[in-house]
């Protein structure tokens, strides 16, 4: 019985030591909207940095904030609006200041064809259509109210949806005549989504913020990881997927 | 309370069984306190006034109500089917109807979209024919919390038919009852409390329902928005909200729940 407990414990500690001799892991808290960009820049910051292993936990803005807050122990953490992340600045979690890293803007999305005939910002008035945007308190849906608040249309909206995501995948299928969504999501829809721009008069953009956070297991790491999003390989990245570098 | 019990003699229950039995009540109180921990008390009769709540409060009990009677019309016909009658595919049809209870509902809603949304292999030629939009219309609601729901009777009933002795309905039958009167005398009274639980247990969960119904009725305040959904979106932006409408809902439920137990289900 008593070798049988020592064998345990011995395992246990090497599983351990094992783990943490394999690499060192940066977990990386980031906006839906980055999913496909950031799955790139961890590519690029893991053959820059070998040994690290970058974990990237995609979510909405404000369901990361809110893990972060409550104390989940996240690396670095990349919001798409400044609003989440003032919010986890006042909580104290962020080291040093946050930095603008990338811009986005919304577009008219309609399904491929746009068998509704939608032409711009007027239709979101049109009770006939069905329309959707992100829910209030998700970046891209207080961004569209703006955009419409801009534009003088008062909307006649069918849907809220949780997240960016949810509501491309009601567009896409055709079950939205059109939404409001980031640029760079028509641009990763591949052609499944055609996006219409919105007039100069009438857009906003949203400035995503990145900071490295105070329980960060390593500093340095972290702050590495935030340096090559900033830097020129980490931009022409994100340039690719639409958004516009600060 | 019940006085159905007290004529047994009790031992004192074994240690071991009072402690595991205590861990597993934990399970389902500590989130309650949890809840309750975070509760602002002095703010709640603002928030509970405030018309998200008030609108989804409405809303969830209409639709709740709505896919109860909808289950009751058609799910106990086919529990009567499906315990009384023989047929092929039988066992078939039987993980259908259950299917509904393991499925992660956003599945469930997501096929319930590509079935009866406006692209949909039923839903294009039904818009096509009558102008009748299901997604994003409280109607949406209601067809995705049935389907998320309905098992429950089904599941209830059936068993409740087959453990039924069927001599009874015989000897109502050679005393002269139509079948008609042998239903409503004899089969629907005997099989009551498992039908009322049944019912209940459909409510509950169509009374809960989320991931079917955000994703095939969508969120829209008054018109799909229900009382989860509310929480859901709430959480994101006003938390005070969310958790005063985690109130609601934990009230609502209990209060549906431990009453009809305390009438109805003393029988089980």
């Amino acid at each position: 019985m008593h070798r049988y407990v020592m064998t345990l414990v011995a395992m246990a500690l090497c599983l351990g030591a094992c783990a943490a001799s394999a690499g060192e892991e940066l977990l990386v808290s980031a906006a839906a909207s980055l999913t496909g960009a950031f799955g790139e820049v961890e590519v690029a910051f893991e053959t820059a940095h070998p040994g690290v292993e970058v974990l990237l936990n995609i979510a909405g803005s404000s369901t990361l904030r809110q893990q972060i807050v409550e104390g989940a122990p996240v690396d670095v953490f990349a919001s798409a609006d400044r609003s989440n992340m003032d919010q986890v600045v006042a909580a104290g979690e962020v080291d040093g200041a946050p930095r603008i890293f990338a811009v986005n803007h919304l577009q008219i999305a309609v399904p491929a064809g746009n068998p509704a005939g939608v032409t711009g910002l007027e239709d979101f008035a049109d009770e006939d259509l069905l329309l959707g945007l992100c829910a209030a308190g998700v970046p891209c849906g207080d961004l569209a109210l703006t955009v419409l608040g801009n534009a003088g249309v008062t909307p006649a909206i069918d849907t809220r949806e949780p997240d960016v995501r949810a509501l491309l995948t009601k567009i896409q299928s055709g079950e939205l005549d059109a939404g409001l969504t980031y640029v760079t999501d028509v641009i990763a829809s591949d052609g499944a989504v055609h996006g219409i721009d919105i007039p100069d008069g009438a857009t906003a953009t949203t400035n995503y913020q990145i900071a490295s956070l105070v329980d960060a297991s390593d500093p340095a790491t972290a702050a590495a990881f935030v340096a090559f999003v900033l830097s020129a390989e980490g931009q022409a990245i994100l340039n690719r997927y639409g958004f516009t570098s600060p | 309370m019940s006085s159905a019990n007290s004529g047994r003699g009790r031992s004192r229950p074994p240690a071991l069984l009072v402690i595991l039995g205590c861990v597993g009540l934990a399970w389902f109180v500590v989130p309650l306190v949890g809840l309750l921990a975070r509760t602002p008390w002095a703010d709640l009769p603002r928030l509970l006034g405030g018309e998200v709540v008030t609108d989804a409060l409405r809303l969830s009990l209409l639709t709740s109500l709505a896919a109860t009677v909808i289950a009751a019309m058609v799910g106990v016909p086919l529990a009567w089917l499906m315990a009384r009658t023989e047929f092929p595919g039988q066992a078939i049809v039987r993980g259908l109807v259950t299917l509904p209870l393991v499925l992660p509902p956003v599945v469930g809603g997501a096929a319930l979209l590509f079935a009866l949304g406006r692209r949909g292999v039923v839903g294009e030629p039904l818009s096509r024919a009558t102008g009748l939009v299901l997604p994003f219309s409280t109607w949406g609601v209601v067809i995705a919390t049935t389907f998320v729901a309905m098992p429950f009777l089904v599941i209830t009933v059936e068993g409740a038919l087959r453990n039924l002795d069927e001599r009874y309905e015989g000897a109502a039958a050679t005393l002269g009852a139509s079948r008609a009167t042998v239903l409503r005398r004899v089969t629907l009274p005997m099989i009551a409390p498992s039908l009322v639980a049944g019912l209940v247990l459909t409510w509950a969960r169509a009374f809960g329902e989320f991931g079917a119904t955000i994703t095939f009725a969508g969120n829209l305040q008054g018109r799909t928005q229900t009382l989860p959904l509310a929480v859901f979106v709430a959480l994101e932006s006003d938390r005070d909200t969310a958790v005063a409408l985690s109130l609601v809902m934990v009230a609502v439920s209990l209060a549906v729940l431990i009453a009809l137990r305390e009438r109805w289900w003393k029988a089980l």
